[in-house]
């Protein structure tokens, strides 16, 4: 068998024939630096998007896989410590701010792609993946519904307000090669608008939980 | 002709204003797609799309029926259906796109940058590629999709393609797969075909080209692929680059048993 990139001989390929699946899993080859060099060659910076994102960190290297690729447990085990090692809780210690600023902040999609305004704020695009509340209907279902989310985990106590923002601010902290961005880590939500947003998860009032 | 023009106007008129809820939208565009029926925008380009393919054009005023798509000079039935290819004159693999350039400039003696200047079309500025590919494309409706592997370099293309899907990278970890890799999910409303899979893959790549209804413009692969790397947060994909060219060889392939079914007509 072929060793994977996350240098560890066992790829557990899980439960592809149970689903049914027709063609046979394939576990993707790392890229090499000829394949990476054909990658970059063929992008131009634009606006803010620079050939550096291209750059992969440890995550996204070991997380580039299908998802019926299961990766093996100690490897998971080190994705989210080092993950877990980059959450800045705010220096205040206040984790919760405003859900209607955090409801704005859910519904915006713009950010970091190469046709946005660096100099605009980015949006968390919460409902692009999501549900949140129940008046809107527009919401995307790659990540599990978070409607009710604080009424159903007991409210905003401190240790879920601490789940929360750090769950926003780097998800893969808490679930390995997760599909959620890491919006503190990379710099794509302020420390701000991560409180807004976990204030729209966990405060009684907000749309989330009625 | 007048009709299909009548139907472009309105379609503009609808989403001119950009300010519909998306469920309207949605909705708009189910009713005019029941009424379009067989009447698709998409015509318009193709129209244009033929003459430009027969116009001596360019410095040495040649038309690109001396372009061979790789069933032979001239031949463009069916000839979408088998590409990507590996071309021999090139050494090198192309899907159509890249291919069209490569005889702009080598038949029609257009330099490469005059012969990019207006990959994507916007309103009154046009792109001949557009306008080609619609044409082009079409004649490959109903044929059913049969690209090769066999060549050495096609089975680098696709390998490289497959493993580009999976590249999580920028910003936002994203990759193809992040959005397009397991079945029924949606971003909002917009349902994300499982390009994993035969049947994800079949629909999402042979109804491209597609005239987008929310742009008024006829977009082709090329422009599918460069706008979903622009939402995963990567840098400006290269038209005609050996990275898209990849992609598109790994989509299509995995596309192959299906009867190709574009233009379409698309949100
Ligand atoms: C690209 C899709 C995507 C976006 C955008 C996204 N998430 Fe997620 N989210 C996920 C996925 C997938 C999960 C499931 C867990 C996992 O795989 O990590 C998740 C999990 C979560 C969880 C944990 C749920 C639980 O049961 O404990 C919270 C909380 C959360 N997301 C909040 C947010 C907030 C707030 C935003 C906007 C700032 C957001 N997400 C944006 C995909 C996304
Ligand atoms: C952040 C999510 C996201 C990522 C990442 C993404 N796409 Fe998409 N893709 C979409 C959405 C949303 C649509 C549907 C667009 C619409 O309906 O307007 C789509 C549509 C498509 C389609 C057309 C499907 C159809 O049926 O018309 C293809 C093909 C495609 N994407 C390929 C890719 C490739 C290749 C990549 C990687 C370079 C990629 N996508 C990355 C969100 C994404």
């Amino acid at each position: 068998m072929k060793t994977a990139h996350w240098a560890l001989p066992a790829v557990v390929i899980a439960g592809l024939v149970a689903a049914g699946c027709a063609t046979a899993p394939r576990e993707i080859q790392p890229v090499t630096a000829n394949d990476l060099a054909i990658m970059k060659a063929s992008f131009q910076e634009k606006g803010q998007a620079k050939l550096d994102r291209l750059d992969q960190d440890e995550a996204q290297k070991l997380c580039s896989h299908p998802p019926s690729v299961r990766i093996p447990a100690e490897v998971s085990a080190r994705i989210e410590k080092n993950n877990m090692a980059t959450i800045k809780y705010p220096a205040d210690g206040k984790l919760m701010g405003d859900w209607k600023a955090g409801e704005v902040i859910a519904q915006r999609g713009v950010g970091k792609q190469f046709s946005d305004d660096p100099k605009t704020p980015s949006g968390g695009n919460c409902y692009a993946c999501h549900q949140l509340s129940k008046n809107e209907i527009s919401f995307g279902t790659i990540g599990p519904s978070l409607y009710n989310f604080g009424k159903l985990r007991g409210g905003p106590t401190p240790e879920m307000q601490r789940y929360a923002y750090g769950r926003i601010y780097n998800s893969q902290a808490f679930s390995a090669c997760s599909n959620m961005p890491r919006f503190g880590h990379n710099d794509i939500l302020t420390e701000q608008q991560i409180k807004d947003v976990t204030a729209l998860l966990l405060d009684p009032n907000s749309p989330v939980n009625q | 002709m007048t009709r299909l023009i009548g139907i472009a106007a309105l379609l503009g008129a609808i989403f001119a204003s950009g300010a519909h809820a998306q469920n309207t939208t949605l909705d708009e565009i189910a009713r005019y797609r029941a009424q379009l029926q067989d009447g698709n925008p998409a015509e318009l380009w193709e129209a244009r799309g033929e003459d430009l393919w027969k116009q001596k054009r360019g410095p040495k005023q040649v038309s690109l029926e001396q372009c061979d798509l790789g069933k032979g000079r001239g031949v463009v039935k069916g000839a979408y259906a088998e590409l990507p290819r590996y071309f021999s004159d090139a050494d090198k693999v192309m899907d159509l796109e890249s291919r069209l350039l490569h005889c702009m400039v080598t038949l029609q003696g257009f330099s490469r940058a005059d012969a990019t200047k207006r990959v994507f079309g916007s309103g009154s500025s046009r792109s001949d590629y557009e306008a080609l590919a619609a044409w082009i494309t079409s004649e490959s409706r109903g044929v059913v999709m049969k690209v090769s592997l066999n060549h050495q370099k096609m089975q680098e293309a696709y390998e490289l393609g497959e493993k580009a899907f999976y590249f999580r990278g920028g910003p936002h970890d994203f990759s193809c797969a992040t959005c397009h890799s397991e079945d029924n999910k949606r971003i909002r409303l917009q349902d994300l075909p499982n390009l994993t899979q035969k049947k994800g893959a079949q629909l999402g790549y042979t109804t491209w080209p597609a005239y987008r209804v929310s742009q008024g413009e006829l977009r082709t692969f090329q422009w599918r692929i460069n706008d979903c790397f622009r939402q995963q947060r990567f840098p400006d994909l290269v038209f005609g680059s050996e990275l898209s060219i990849a992609l598109t060889a790994f989509l299509a392939y995995n596309a192959n048993g299906a009867a190709f079914n574009a233009p379409a007509i698309k949100r």
